[in-house]
């Protein structure tokens, strides 16, 4: 920001006083529909979620003080390690995979080749198909009997197909596979591209010329380079695989109740969430679970936040933040 | 292709030359191939969902499956408006995405000109905190959001959906506004208020009228987010009548299929019908697609 102003200031003491103040409560008016909307929607729900997580509160009767006996049947509850665990085994595998993939489409996009933009059409739709289309589209695929994934998996060979929503060994990898198919080419996938394209090509040149192969340039000028950018994804994209919810939720409830099944198989943490405030009504309950992901996710953010400092090259971020 | 005719031209004559052609031929073809391969994984499903739209429920079960369908049955794009109230579902959708598409762009773009034009005591720490809100995860505030909304009264309304919009507009549109106002010179606006134009009118007739492609790229994200939207609408509605069209493909998803009848090519024509609105935009808008995120992801 500029600072200009300052010296005339200092001169005209006083009524540069005012008009600073009639800027600074003009800038107020103006974020005032921020402030209001974080303390009704943000702020506000929080403390009172933070409260209810020490009550017994099922909506019939007001709230009572219970204490941390919330926190306390949380740690005790079979449900609650299982949902752990799978929401571990989504995320552990998907944001990987997703980084992976990600990375491989956008390095095949930024070759000069005929026909770009038709291919990063049809590799970005998937990102912005609805979710509940695309559940739908896919348990069609699913189909244990006659869908197409076993039919193709039939003609290599493999058969019979796994049960995919049917199995609980196969009902997660069913679900990676339909999101990596929802965001391998979706906003993460252009935002690489974008990094790939603004690798300065004297770079390149002058580690041609000192002999360096394609798979050292890659290594050693492409990737450090893009590290800002792939931090960025792969810290929200962590957030978002263990906020998992949707694909979940709609995958699972067309033929069982409770969604989560087959056999709490795929009860993510957030599924397990919904199903105790919405389907049982126990706020109280509910909001424990809300604070102890909460707090989880803080800590996983602060210690991805520390490890970055030994893979994210830095110098290339400060570049980017210039505008 | 440059590169190749160069490689060809050098390479003439000369045996290690064709072997060199040779091999740049192969790498492309590679490169070809695996553009192809990918496309087909990320494309396939789709054109399984399209041709299956269009058969007859005595085709869907056949196995293996006949890609084909012997004759292409288009009512059944017109079936599924009979079996549902697709109308009402689409409708409710219009009048939820619409207005708050609204009421983001006006309230983030006022926000964000606030943050980057204005000094104020704790400016960069507020703004520091709206950014902090696009990690947080939203189910945190979900249960007292939906104790409050039960107590106004707005439980099975359009309300919860439309009337936080107003409010700021979320974080991720707040700072794609302000980027943009930062990179608009202040001269502007300065010049304007020699003229005696006041902050608003600045706002509308100099900042405004500058970011159209930024109100666009945000307009079409909120179409999409309010479109494709599930979450809120599975909490806060409950009536048919008031269902938005994700939800309402729900419900003829679990509707449809508990007759136990073949319901598939109805269920992949409504799916199609729903993720339409969605590609078109994309095709017709691109090129503000592809900026919004790679402004996004430029933060670092």
């Amino acid at each position: 920001m500029t600072s200009g102003a300052a010296p005339s200031a200092r001169r005209r003491g006083r009524i540069r006083l005012s008009m600073a103040q009639g800027e600074a409560i003009e800038g107020y008016l103006y974020i005032l529909p921020w402030v209001l909307g974080f303390a009704i929607f943000t702020l506000g729900p929080m403390l009172a979620s933070f409260y209810l997580s020490f009550t017994n509160y099922s909506m019939l009767t007001p709230p009572k003080f219970f204490g941390l006996e919330n926190y306390k049947r949380i740690f005790t509850e079979r449900l609650f390690w299982k949902s752990v665990w799978n929401t571990v085994y989504y995320a552990s595998i998907f944001v990987p995979l997703n980084m992976l993939a990600s990375l491989c489409c956008a390095l095949l996009l930024n070759q000069k080749v005929r026909g770009r933009a038709f291919f990063r059409a049809v590799y970005f739709l998937p990102s912005i198909t609805p979710v509940v289309a695309s559940v739908i589209l896919w348990i069609w695929i699913f189909h244990p009997d006659v869908g197409l994934m076993n039919y193709l998996l039939g003609l290599v060979g493999i058969k019979p197909g796994p049960g995919w929503f049917a199995s609980t060994k196969w009902s997660k990898p069913a679900l990676i596979i339909i999101s990596l198919w929802g965001s391998a080419g979706g906003g993460n996938m252009l935002i690489l591209l974008a990094g790939l394209q603004g690798v300065p090509r004297e770079l390149h040149e002058s580690a041609e010329i000192d002999g360096a192969n394609s798979w050292q340039r890659f290594w050693s000028i492409t990737l450090p380079l893009l590290s800002p950018a792939m931090f960025f994804s792969l810290v929200l994209g962590i957030i978002g695989a263990l906020q998992m919810f949707a694909l979940a939720y709609l995958a699972t409830t067309g033929y069982q109740v409770p969604a989560g099944g087959p056999a709490s198989s795929t009860l993510f943490y957030m599924v397990n969430l919904y199903n105790y405030a919405f389907d049982y009504w126990e706020m109280g309950y509910g909001s424990a679970l809300a604070w102890v992901f909460f707090l989880a996710v803080l800590i996983l953010t602060y210690i991805q936040l520390r490890l970055a400092k030994s893979w994210v090259y830095y110098e290339a971020a400060a570049g980017e933040m210039k505008w | 292709m440059v590169a190749l005719k160069t490689e060809a031209k050098k390479g003439r004559g000369s045996g290690r030359g064709v072997m060199l052609m040779l091999g740049r031929w192969t790498l492309r073809f590679g490169l070809y191939l695996a553009l192809c391969v990918v496309a087909v994984m990320f494309g396939l499903p789709f054109l399984w969902a399209v041709l299956t739209s269009l058969k007859t429920p005595a085709e869907i079960f056949i196995f293996p499956p006949k890609w084909i369908p012997s004759s292409f049955q288009w009512g059944n794009y017109v079936e599924i408006w009979r079996q549902a109230p697709f109308a009402t579902f689409l409708w409710n959708s219009c009048q939820v995405t619409f207005l708050s598409i609204i009421g983001q762009l006006l309230s983030a773009s006022l926000v964000a000109y606030g943050f980057a034009r204005f000094r104020f005591p704790g400016r960069d720490a507020l703004f520091l905190v709206v950014l902090s809100t696009m990690m947080l995860p939203y189910q945190i505030t979900v249960i007292p959001t939906f104790l409050l909304y039960k107590w106004l009264g707005w439980l099975d309304t359009f309300k919860p959906l439309i009337v936080p919009a107003y409010f700021g507009g979320g974080a991720f549109a707040v700072f794609l506004f302000r980027q943009f106002f930062l990179t608009i010179p202040k001269e502007f606006d300065e010049a304007a208020r020699m003229d005696g134009a006041n902050s608003l009118s600045i706002f509308f007739r100099i900042l405004v009228p500058l970011a159209v492609p930024v109100f666009t790229t945000m307009g079409i994200f909120s179409f999409l987010w309010n479109w494709n939207a599930i979450f809120y609408p599975l909490i806060f509605l409950n009536t048919t009548e008031k269902f938005t069209l994700a939800l309402g493909l729900r419900y003829f998803q679990r509707t449809v299929t508990a007759g136990g009848k073949a319901t598939e090519h109805l269920l992949m024509a409504a799916a199609m019908v729903m993720t339409m609105p969605c590609i078109a935009l994309f095709l017709v808008m691109q090129r503000y697609f592809v900026r919004g995120i790679v402004m996004s992801g430029i933060k670092g």
